[in-house]
């Protein structure tokens, strides 16, 4: 693949941060490291009212972002790269790093998403989690999270990206097993962290591949020099990056932790597992841009990944009855879409981050909303339980409806503008196959998730009402359904205001660089029909099974396909038996031979030069002043070996 | 003022003082023992404070005076910044361990132990301090004695047999050290100050008619070398780590791991490299991969265990085989990992030991499996315990991580696929953390732990000053590490290498 962005490349130079906004900064991160640390140490005293602090301080972190946006876009478009250098981090002789921070277009993206979003979330969860016995320590990782988001997308080198990195995952941990008086719970808590671990293995080796080629790891010393490296420690990095990217974004092959992440609280689920965390492999590929420019077959890499794990989330997702797992499913394949998008480079950027700003919004949105089904259905999320619930909780179904016309990409909603995007750019780069692999596997994957996500939908509002006898479905307080609304509103709107006059487009040119138009293999408005001709019959699929068609409540064996969905596509058996079952069998060897049979050797070493025979067990019978006595006489001997040699 | 004499001369007074206090005075017993400690600790404050870190490369505090001219020893002391910061490791972590010990033992025995304690201390400052082979080789063997009691009289069921275990490995090494340390002494210059160290770096540099000794400077090296590998335990003479850590009471746990073992990847940086720096970069390559087994193994057994202190012990193993990693990897970022990696490793081992023997004490049992369902019963010792455990794999923002990451990155510039390998480390320690957190603290609540304290407020000051430091070191490292590598420079020196070029030449000026 030619790199797309060979000629006309103009990436925005880096000038440092200026005036008292830009060089504040770092509040950004201190203001909900500063909550999470209150809440924590505070203990019980905080009960009362600490939820209401980390709400402050996320709203506080939103007002002091977006205020730095607009700085910056009060600045011509070239100068909007700025680098604010803050203490010197570690200076250990070759290796030389200042903690700094960048903020451009890209960065602030994300900071926007992060704290609106998450400060909707967080308002949602004082309603949500107000029985929660621990509900000021729920607030106070949520903080955590924000503020190592924040650190994440802000940080100006690989390293301190790398302590946001390992930091969201620190925070997805605690919150996944919040409940970890389950043990199911704290299994899938803790599989998320390892599994992240693999992904951190390959980010991990890219600084240290990076530092060996650059002599450095901030981005300013790598990115600009990338095409300076050789192709092969380019590729190398751009791999292990995406391993990285793969851990962190749920993407094949490192999938498999997602879906039992929905054991933490649904608000977690909606901000971390859907509009942000996840989402950090689509910006770590994106920023590193120029390294896979300069690595042809790490970009490929990076798109085949991409176009595996869509199509792998949107079959899982058409299996499950578990409405979170259905949402999780739908998430992975999401971020394919995404992380294909990253991979084509080019406008595959702008759409790729586009897409995540929107997908931020409907997805938090319907995981809010499903957040609000089960708090009316006693915590079911039995998909096959629900039906006909739009009556009873009109604002989820209208809210949640909106998300649902975004993410299918219906025009004009959100995820049209951005999904489509995602497909024309498939279909219009690289040469021969190419277009049409990708391409379709977009365009498939779009009629899919019509069909599974008109049938989550279906299921849990329309056709006929399965409740158990208990339920009593009842509309939730607003503290929850204003930020639902509120998230609704950009599903609706956020993909045409990105979208129109190439907003987004210009906005982020100084990070990606400008882009000159790439034709799809087919014309640009049939590809549109043809894909909203798959939305529809993928929606009217749906309708015909799980709105008009009687759903079982229990579910029926179904297809090998199904079935293999519902197992998420066996993908833990196949851990299980690759890497799960070896590495027992071989700790358990270890733990044998290391005490049968490395310290026996040793020992029976040791004893043997004490001219004692090989007893280990005669140690405890105190002949210590023998064995010593031996030693000593060994001493001499070699003392008189050393001082023969020694000439 | 022979400050660092004062520094090392303070707790044996203090062992002697509680060693004369009559029976029955255990409440003074422990006074004394915390305030002489912590005066130690506001003296190695004040030489930290007074230290000159513009010349950290330089012996400091330096005195030397003749102790047996007929062989040539001296009295001789002095830190540089490797020192220092060993030093303050020790006197930081004795005050910890007494107060993590206060209502251990009584009468005699309450004695004995703060006292052997506070012997201890004192050799391990000479230890850190000694500027003379001969003297060095004293402290390293005079520490083996009160370790040796403390594990055999206070520890648990097979107490005799890990200190004997301990004892033996420990003079084994000890012996063929000495044998080297002699050697050395006839290869050097001799007189009366012959075993200077200064006086004997350099020894093996080329003399004019380019000969080298090869064969014997090789054989010294392996001397010092394998007594150093037993110390610091690398794979495969660890074997009587996990023993000797189980069966001793946490606080000696802590001393043993977070200090003494420390000597061994001390020694191997301040003594092998700058006396055998040909040797030294000879026998690398095979040390580093005998680092890399250590990495995996020590985290594979941890995996393993199913006694929590033989877990921790092993977590060690996993370290020190980091530590080794970065010191013969022969890179400026390596060896500051390396020496950096010593001082994180002591607090957050200290840290994961002291917790673990507070959940001990409650349950009666180190068996992991005893254990479950905590985090409802004391959420805040379960707090503390998976914050140690954080610091042990590592995650950044605590200060392990830090060392970790420069040992690493510093590791690849010049053994690639070593590197590579040993980041498998960083899996296998997020598994024995967190499977140890899960089976320990997680799940149902359980009767056993119903009328269980959380931390209380003695035990809060043991911890709270650990946690402080590895968050502080996590996100500034920058005053040690400035006192550390102008010392790791001066090794490079010595050992003769200098840090490999990136493969691209950035224009300067180009990284801000």
């Amino acid at each position: 693949m030619t790199p797309l962005l060979a000629e006309g490349t103009t990436r925005a130079a880096i000038g440092a941060a200026e005036g008292a906004l830009q060089q504040g900064a770092w509040l950004l991160v201190a203001l909900p490291l500063a909550g999470a640390a209150l809440l924590l140490l505070g203990g019980r005293r905080t009960d009362a009212w600490g939820h209401w602090l980390a709400v402050a301080a996320s709203w506080g972190a939103f007002v002091y972002g977006a205020l730095l946006f607009l700085d910056l876009r009060s600045l011509a478009p070239e100068e909007r790269v700025r680098d604010l250098t803050l203490f010197s981090w570690m200076p250990a002789g070759g290796f030389q790093l200042d903690a700094g921070l960048l903020l451009d277009p890209l960065s602030l993206a994300f900071v926007l998403l992060i704290t609106f979003v998450g400060s909707l979330i967080h308002v949602y969860s004082v309603a949500y989690m107000e029985h929660d016995d621990d509900r000021r320590r729920f607030f106070a990782y949520l903080n955590l999270f924000v503020a190592s988001m924040l650190l994440l997308v802000l940080a100006n080198s690989y390293a301190l990206l790398y302590v946001g990195w390992e930091g969201v995952g620190l925070a997805s941990y605690l919150l996944i097993g919040f409940w970890n008086h389950n043990p199911v719970y704290a299994t899938a808590a803790k599989k998320a962290f390892v599994m992240n671990r693999v992904g951190d293995f390959g980010l991990s080796v890219a600084i240290m591949i990076m530092f060996a080629t650059f002599g450095t790891v901030t981005y300013a010393g790598v990115l600009p020099n990338a095409g300076e490296g050789s192709t092969n420690a380019m590729t190398w990095i751009g791999l292990a990056l995406l391993l990285g990217a793969c851990g962190k974004s749920a993407q094949f092959p490192l999938q498999a932790w997602l879906g039992d992440a929905m054991a933490g609280p649904t608000p977690v689920s909606a901000l971390i597992h859907a509009a942000t965390m996840v989402t950090a492999g689509v910006y770590l590929v994106v920023r590193s841009g120029p390294i896979y420019e300069a690595a042809p077959t790490a970009q490929l890499a990076v798109v085949i990944v991409g176009a595996v794990t869509l199509l792998f989330g949107a079959i899982v997702g058409c299996a499950k009855d578990d409405i979170k797992k259905a949402l999780a499913a739908s998430t992975m394949s999401q971020i394919g879409y995404m992380m294909l998008a990253a991979g084509l480079g080019g406008i595959g950027y702008v759409f790729a981050i586009m897409h995540l700003l929107t997908h931020g919004f409907f997805k938090a949105g319907m995981f809010l909303g499903a957040g609000s089904v089960m708090h009316g259905m006693n915590d079911s999320v039995e998909m096959r339980r629900y039906g006909a619930l739009s009556g009873a909780m009109k604002t989820t179904w209208a809210t949640f409806g909106l998300g649902w016309l975004a993410i299918l990409g219906v025009p004009p909603f959100s995820g049209f503008f951005s999904k489509d995007g995602i497909i024309e750019t498939a279909f219009a780069t690289g040469e021969g196959w190419r277009p049409w692999v990708f391409g379709m596997a977009t365009l498939i994957g779009a009629g899919i998730t019509a069909f599974y996500m008109s049938r989550l939908f279906f299921m849990t509002f329309q056709g006929r009402k399965r409740w158990p006898a208990e339920a009593h479905p009842h509309e939730s307080p607003s503290l929850m359904t204003v930020p639902m609304i509120i998230l609704a509103v950009g599903s609706v709107a956020l993909g045409g205001f990105l979208f129109v006059g190439g907003r987004f487009h210009d906005w982020l040119e100084p990070v990606t660089g400008a882009v000159e138009e790439h034709h799809p293999v087919i014309a640009k408005y049939p590809l549109m029909g043809l894909t909203l001709v798959l939305v529809a019959v993928g929606v009217a699929l749906a309708w015909r099974q799980y709105w008009q068609a009687e759903v079982p409540q229990t579910a029926p064996r179904g297809s090998w396909i199904t079935r293999a969905a519902r197992k998420d596509l066996y993908q833990d058996d196949v851990n299980e038996a690759v890497f799960m079952r070896p590495g027992q069998y071989l700790t358990r060897s270890l733990v044998f031979t290391d005490t049968k049979g490395v310290d026996g050797a040793v020992g029976g070493l040791a004893a043997a030069v004490g001219g004692l025979g090989g007893r280990l067990r005669r140690w405890q019978s105190g002949l210590v002043r023998t064995y010593a006595a031996s030693m000593l006489a060994g001493v001499v001997v070699l003392l008189l070996g050393v001082l023969a040699v020694r000439g | 003022m022979p400050w660092l004499t004062i520094m090392g001369l303070l707790p044996l007074l203090g062992a002697v003082i509680v060693w004369a206090l009559p029976n029955g005075r255990d409440q003074l017993a422990r006074a004394i023992a915390l305030i002489t400690s912590l005066a130690v600790l506001g003296l190695g404050l004040g030489l930290a404070i007074g230290f000159d870190v513009s010349s950290a490369g330089l012996y400091q505090y330096a005195e030397n005076y003749r102790w047996i001219p007929q062989i040539g020893a001296s009295y001789a002391v002095g830190v540089d910044g490797i020192a220092l910061v060993m030093v303050l490791l020790s006197a930081i972590l004795v005050p910890v361990c007494v107060l993590a010990a206060w209502n251990e033992y009584r009468g005699n025995a309450a004695r004995n132990f703060f006292a052997l304690i506070l012997v201890l201390e004192t050799f391990m400052i000479g230890v850190f301090a000694a500027r003379d082979v001969f003297l060095f080789y004293v402290f390293f063997e005079a520490m083996l004695i009160p370790v040796y009691f403390l594990i055999g009289q206070f520890g648990g069921a097979q107490r005799r047999y890990a200190a004997v275990k301990f004892l033996l490995y420990s003079l084994l090494g000890g012996l063929v050290m000495l044998v080297a340390v002699i050697a050395l002494y006839h290869q050097g210059p001799g007189g009366e100050q012959g075993f200077l160290t200064g006086s004997l770096t350099g020894v093996f540099a080329a003399d004019a008619a380019g000969a080298v000794p090869v064969m014997a400077e090789r054989l010294m090296f392996l001397g010092f070398f394998l007594a150093f590998a037993i110390k610091a335990p690398m794979w495969p003479v660890h074997t009587w780590l996990p023993d000797a850590a189980s069966e001793a009471p946490p606080a000696v746990s802590v001393l043993l791991v977070g200090v003494l073992d420390k000597v061994g990847t001390f020694g191997m940086i301040t003594l092998c490299l700058p006396l055998f720096p040909n040797a030294s970069r000879w026998a690398a390559p095979v040390i580093m991969v005998f680092a890399v087994i250590s990495v995996l193994y020590g985290a594979l057994l941890a995996i393993g265990q199913s006694n929590l202190m033989r877990l921790i012990a092993y977590t060690s193993i996993s370290h020190f085989g980091f530590i080794v990693l970065g010191v013969f990897a022969m890179t400026t970022t390596g060896q500051s990992g390396s020496a950096l990696y010593m001082v994180n490793h002591g607090f957050s081992t200290a840290a994961l030991f002291l917790v673990a023997g507070m959940l001990i004490s409650r349950r009666g049992s180190s068996t992991i499996g005893d254990f479950g369902g905590l985090q409802r019963s004391t959420p805040v010792l379960a707090g503390a315990f998976l914050l140690a455990g954080l610091s042990s794999l590592a995650l950044p923002g605590l200060s392990s991580f830090i060392s970790e990451f420069l040992v690493l990155v510093g590791t690849y510039q010049r053994y690639p696929v070593v590197a590579i390998v040993s980041t498998l480390g960083i899996i296998l320690a997020a598994l024995y953390i967190l499977i140890t957190y899960q089976r320990m603290f997680t799940g149902p609540k359980q009767e056993f732990a119903s009328a269980w304290r959380d931390l209380d407020s003695r035990e809060m000051w043991v911890v709270a000053p650990l946690v402080a430091v590895i968050i502080a070191l996590g996100f500034y490292p920058k005053p040690v590490l400035d006192v550390l590598t102008p010392a790791v420079d001066r090794t490079m020196q010595q050992v003769q290498q200098v840090d490999p070029d990136p493969a691209v030449q950035i224009a300067e000026g180009a990284t801000p």
